[in-house]
């Protein structure tokens, strides 16, 4: 029956993304034709790693797209993480309706097969049955109050509340005795507030989320530590060096509620399977070429995922590149 | 990590603070009512155009781009540019603390027989950014004059639906 749902869950997504992505070349294409897009560049932030408008790792209170206050934006993109032992891949579209509203869709792919291989060797057994785990995530965010690039003379910041709905279809294995999430899909909550010190070539982005997501949702939601919603706070800084370019940081607290059931079921409360999330942190550059595209890079670090030292897999601290790019209209 | 929640706590208590927080805008212009914001102290940014020299030339520049742009030209394609141009090298010369006295309306009045959107604001912001990008104005240089200048969108946008450029012949 899940199964079911989960392929109609998919061709619906997938459907969904490439009219999205017709409609956003078709209207690019517009654009390239006028050779205008109507929102001073990088001021729509890029796609972060869940969807929305934003840094790398963190939603801000701006609307994804390069639409103002009388139009319709919008822009897909494709990110790449590498860190020593995993990978994340991350494509999706994010609409802008008259810079108030966003929507937007992601599905996300993690590959955990180098940690599948030790595992099965180790027990000589495969109890992972796959190498990816995948979630689509739904994001809606809507701006309350505050204007973030033009109010230079206030301190008040925009402001956004927004929501992430999060579906992860590898239910049997995130709710297994390796990994014992309490769900498979979860939402979150958030408010977030952008601010842009223009004279000071400086934005500043505090978000606070609720959650109950391990690793962002990948590994399901709620644990046998956690299974209750908890407030964690998200800050972006980024430093404008010219209008096309931008270097910052940011800093994501994470849950963490995970405790593998199969530590006391097989192991005698060891702590074998190792899941304790950690907090992620990363140093970004983001550059845009053209109007429409703009290219993010940047050092991330996402602490531990899962270790298993006993079958050799000691995969500690989890850091590496980020890689997206995003083309708007 | 271990979730701490007097951090988390504390987040919350300062997203509130920030959002209770009132703009501090309408300040009394001492200098001049008309001038649209407070000008800088200092005089760092308006050597950094070229004084009032470069803000002709860069004046020049914007002009022709506005012209040049449709999201800009109806508004300044007609026989207002010298007029338009010289008052704009005044206000700039006043805000950025240059010893000039700008003698023209204030911003609700000067745009009041045309409506500006969004759009349009953004389309003469960029314009902007060009000529001063033509005529080296380091970039930090310029987002000080901008910061002074983007509060002004309150008094000069005034629809969020189609523009509507003013009424003014043709340049000659």
């Amino acid at each position: 029956m899940k199964t079911i749902q989960k392929q109609a869950q998919a061709l619906l997504c997938n459907s969904l993304l490439a009219s999205a992505v017709a409609v956003i070349f078709a209207t690019s294409a517009l654009a390239d034709e006028l050779n205008y897009s109507n929102k001073l560049l990088l001021t729509g932030g890029v796609s972060q790693v869940e969807g929305a408008a934003g840094g790398g790792l963190t939603p801000w209170a701006v609307i994804g797209g390069y639409g103002t206050n009388n139009e319709v934006g919008g822009s897909v993109h494709y990110t790449y993480v590498k860190t020593g032992d995993y990978k994340l891949d991350t494509y999706g579209f994010t609409i802008g309706l008259f810079d108030r509203v966003e929507f937007s869709v992601a599905e996300q792919s993690f590959d955990l097969g180098k940690l599948r291989n030790k595992v099965t060797a180790g027990l000589g057994a495969d109890v992972f049955g796959r190498n990816q785990l995948t979630q689509t995530i739904v994001g809606l965010k809507v701006r309350v109050a505050g204007e973030a690039i033009l109010d230079a003379d206030t301190w008040m910041p925009q402001i956004a509340v927004g929501l992430q709905y999060k579906d992860n279809d590898e239910t049997d294995f995130i709710k297994s005795a390796v990994i014992g999430a309490k769900s498979d899909h979860g939402t979150d909550v958030y408010v977030s507030a952008t601010k842009l010190l223009l004279a000071q070539n400086l934005l500043l982005n505090g978000t606070l989320r609720l959650t109950k997501a391990n690793q962002f949702g990948l590994l399901g939601f709620g644990g046998d530590k956690h299974d209750s919603y908890q407030p964690m706070l998200e800050l972006s800084a980024a430093y404008l060096l010219r209008k096309d370019l931008a270097i910052g940081a940011e800093y994501r607290m994470k849950p963490d509620n995970l405790r593998s059931p199969a530590n006391d079921l097989l192991f005698g409360g060891a702590n074998v399977v190792d899941l304790k999330e950690d907090d992620a942190f990363d140093v970004f550059i983001a550059y845009a070429p053209t109007k429409n595209i703009s290219l993010t890079a940047a050092y991330v670090n996402l602490g531990n995922i899962a270790t298993v030292k006993a079958v050799g897999a000691d995969y500690g601290n989890q850091e590496g590149v980020y890689l997206s790019a995003q083309i708007g209209f | 990590m271990n979730i701490n929640i007097k951090a988390a706590t504390a987040a919350l208590l300062a997203t509130a603070t920030f959002l209770m927080a009132q703009p501090a805008i309408a300040e009394v212009y001492a200098q001049n009512p008309n001038l649209g914001n407070t000008p800088m102290e200092g005089t760092a940014t308006f050597e950094a155009f070229g004084g009032k020299e470069g803000l002709v030339k860069i004046m020049d520049d914007f002009m022709i781009g506005l012209v040049a742009d449709p999201r800009t030209k109806p508004f300044f394609d007609n026989n207002k540019q010298t007029f338009i141009k010289a008052m704009l090298v005044e206000q700039m010369c006043e805000l950025m603390n240059g010893g000039c006295k700008y003698p023209g309306r204030d911003m609700k009045a000067s745009h009041a027989n045309m409506k500006v959107n969004r759009e349009g604001f953004n389309a003469l912001v960029e314009q902007f950014q060009f000529a001063m990008d033509k005529h080296n104005v380091p970039f930090s240089a310029q987002n000080k004059l901008l910061a002074k200048l983007a509060p002004m969108y309150r008094e000069i946008e005034t629809t969020t639906g189609d523009a509507v450029p003013p009424v003014f012949p043709k340049a000659e």
